[in-house]
């Protein structure tokens, strides 16, 4: 069934179109990825169906789970298992990243959580992301280190188990065991919950471990390309040269 | 493992209520020596006192309004009523305390907080003390905490407090001390002796209650050489439409290596004016940490000072300001270095909103004998929208070269990207927003006791939807 369909979306920021007429269906538990160029409408994509209220949505239909949600806020769409995992994960000083998760499982779940079961939970997924424990008390991303971001990230991921986790860039600017860390991580989250994955990236290295089961390329804001393993595995061989002269 | 305090659903009505009027003996509006005879007379006043009185009241008449900060003139000295004093009388024990008060204290958490890890209570209702009553260990210790008419009444005390009253703070200071050392009321009295550490802070809750009621309570805490105190002041006032004043007095000396922390937590009514004076005297290696919350009132002048008067004396003042509508509170910070190897540190938040104004003033003084002391001020503005204001003044007098001194301030505004990572993890914008905001105060909610550090929180985000009086 499908999970998140995109019809004919454009979105803008102040009256510059940056995505214009995409169409795409994710079903439930697929992994996708959105490759694509510098600024071919990547993250514009990832951020507008969160809800960023940085971009207009123009024209088009987000639904998900069969609901229009094209006008619905981020906190509302997280709620229904939205999850954007961040390029530059906002620091917020002076909330503990522990408060922080605690706080937004339970907006979620709408649900009080005892601390003991928290505290279990959240020591259990740092283990798996090889997070040392101080982090937890850590004001949430605050003097975080680029792969320690990144994986704050994927713990949040971890935690809230969304039913369409949307990554964006997450191995950017990581090292090759950070990338295996990761990858570990979003592992464990599908395993755990069978979510659905839109991995956003202009390589494809995080990509080594995980089963693709379709990719888009995007160019100048529109899909250029669509398939199967085998697209990811020609970017690999020869970037985007191919789609971009089109 | 540090607790940060949760943000949790808060009963409103809690900071919003007040019982029927019933201070018996409301003395007539207007302030003469008469009123002040009166005052004496009930209190029963040494005959010092009496004279200080007077005295006083005759420097309030000759004093000028202050010409620093915010507007006053909607406050009518004429129609505050010094003195109210409450039908109850001292008790020590919880149930003899009328039951009216109580109820007013119990939805203030005051017994709770008692129970669970305060040492005493002193609480104010009105005008005057009702309740009392210090644990048995912490007078054990040999801690004196009472209040500060007993104590002036009391041979063991009664020079002590005549050597040290309204010394610190001198009723010349400006116009609202001198009527503070008039129309003085109720307030504490806390002796540490020398090297006594006391773990469990002491705690006095003050409030307001009646119409046109002003309160000057007088705080006087003295801290041996080689002792430690925690004294946490709270305020609180229920939502009024008459003008009131607030001219409390706090005096602290800390002795040689002796610490005392002094936490506040105010939250006055919006119709009030709290014109607040404090002021430490910190000896050779003693240690003064201001911890304040600034919350409520129509006007604050609030400034707390320090004085290092001994070789290595230090002070540490970390504080927040939070002016929502019709608010324009002026506070901040002074310090005064006058002895070898001071070093003080100032590190304060101020919060603006709905056309709030927030001012900050720091003043720095290095005396020439201060050579090799260091200070540095830390102040953040946070403005939740275009049609609220931060200002910062920063006053540095420094008379030696010999002192390393250090100012830094930053002013700004809640990122919308930083709003939009909270929703998109399922944070309504509200929640969002004051998960901010409390995380922007953290420097002062770190530092209290976790109690008041949720009520603080509390309190943010009742500012933050703009439901407070």
């Amino acid at each position: 069934m499908a999970l998140l369909e995109i019809e004919n979306l454009t979105a803008g920021i102040e009256g510059k179109a940056l995505l214009r007429g995409i169409s795409l269906t994710v079903g439930s538990g697929e992994t996708h990825v959105l490759m694509g160029p510098n600024g071919a409408g990547k993250s514009t994509l990832g951020y507008t169906v969160m809800g960023s209220p940085e971009y207009t949505v123009t024209g088009g239909t987000i639904r998900f789970d069969g609901e229009d949600i094209t006008e619905l806020s981020a906190d509302k769409r997280a709620k229904l298992g939205i999850f954007l995992s961040f390029q530059s994960p906002v620091e917020i000083p002076g909330i503990s990243l522990s408060d922080f998760m605690r706080n937004a499982m339970e907006q979620i779940t709408g649900e009080r959580m005892k601390l003991w079961d928290f505290k279990k939970k959240l020591k259990a997924a740092m283990e798996i992301l090889q997070m040392d424990a101080a982090y937890a008390d850590r004001d949430l991303n605050v003097g975080f280190s680029g792969g320690e971001k990144k994986k704050a990230e994927i713990l949040q991921l971890l935690m809230l188990r969304p039913k369409l986790a949307i990554l964006d860039e997450t191995d950017s600017g990581l090292d090759v065991d950070a990338v295996k860390t990761v990858s570990a991580g979003i592992d464990a989250y599908r395993r755990a919950c069978g979510g659905a994955l839109m991995i956003i990236t202009h390589n494809t290295k995080i990509l080594e471990s995980l089963p693709v089961d379709r990719a888009h390329i995007l160019v100048n804001g529109q899909l250029a390309a669509e398939g199967g393993q085998e697209l990811v595995d020609a970017v690999n061989r020869s970037g985007f040269e191919a789609f971009t002269e089109k | 493992m540090k607790q940060k305090p949760q943000i949790t659903d808060i009963n409103r009505s809690r900071y919003d209520f007040r019982f029927a009027e019933d201070a018996g003996d409301l003395l007539a509006s207007g302030i003469t020596p008469q009123i002040i005879r009166e005052i004496s007379e009930e209190k029963g006043d040494p005959e010092w006192m009496r004279e200080f009185r007077l005295h006083a009241l005759e420097i309030f008449a000759r004093t000028e309004m202050p010409e620093w900060g915010p507007p006053i003139d909607g406050l009518n000295l004429d129609n505050i009523v010094a003195y109210i004093r409450p039908k109850s009388r001292m008790n020590t024990e919880w149930d003899d305390v009328p039951e009216h008060i109580k109820e007013t204290f119990e939805r203030l958490g005051i017994p709770q907080a008692e129970r669970e890890s305060l040492a005493g209570v002193g609480a104010q209702y009105d005008s005057e003390l009702v309740y009392h009553n210090v644990r048995r260990e912490v007078a054990e210790s040999g801690v004196v905490y009472t209040d500060l008419e007993s104590a002036m009444h009391d041979p063991r005390y009664a020079e002590m407090i005549r050597s040290h009253f309204m010394k610190l703070v001198p009723p010349t200071d400006h116009k609202f001390a001198a009527l503070h050392g008039a129309v003085w009321s109720g307030g504490s009295f806390v002796y540490v002796p020398a090297g006594v550490h006391l773990e469990i802070p002491l705690q006095s809750y003050f409030r307001l209650n009646a119409k046109g009621a002003g309160q000057f309570e007088h705080t006087l805490i003295i801290v041996e050489d080689e002792a430690y105190l925690h004294f946490i002041e709270g305020c609180s006032a229920p939502k009024y439409y008459e003008a009131g004043l607030h001219a409390g007095c706090v005096e602290l000396y800390v002795g040689k290596n002796a610490t005392l922390r002094y936490s506040t937590i105010e939250n006055w009514s919006k119709n009030m004016y709290n014109l607040n004076t404090k002021r430490a005297i910190v000896e050779e290696g003693g240690r003064i940490e201001w911890v304040s919350g600034s919350f409520g009132s129509h006007v604050s002048y609030l400034y707390p000072m320090s004085i290092l008067n001994g070789r290595g004396a230090h002070a540490e003042f970390t504080g927040i300001t939070f002016a929502g509508e019709g608010q324009n509170l002026d506070t901040g910070a002074k310090i005064v270095h006058q002895a070898p190897d001071t070093s003080s540190h100032m590190d304060t938040k101020s919060i603006s909103k709905s056309g709030g104004i927030s001012t900050f003033r720091s003043a720095v003084t290095v005396t020439e004998k201060a050579v090799g002391s260091r200070s540095s001020v830390s102040c953040e503005s946070l403005m939740l929208d275009d049609i609220s204001r931060s200002d910062t003044i920063p006053v540095m007098d420094i008379r030696t070269d010999q002192a390393d001194i250090g100012h830094e301030a930053r002013i700004g505004r809640i990122s919308n990207k930083a709003v939009f990572y909270l929703m998109s993890r399922g944070l309504d914008e509200q929640t969002a927003r004051a998960m901010i905001v409390s995380g922007f105060a953290d420097n002062v909610s770190k530092e209290l006791p976790l109690e008041y550090a949720v009520e603080m929180n509390n309190l943010i985000r009742l500012e933050m939807t703009g439901a407070t009086g």
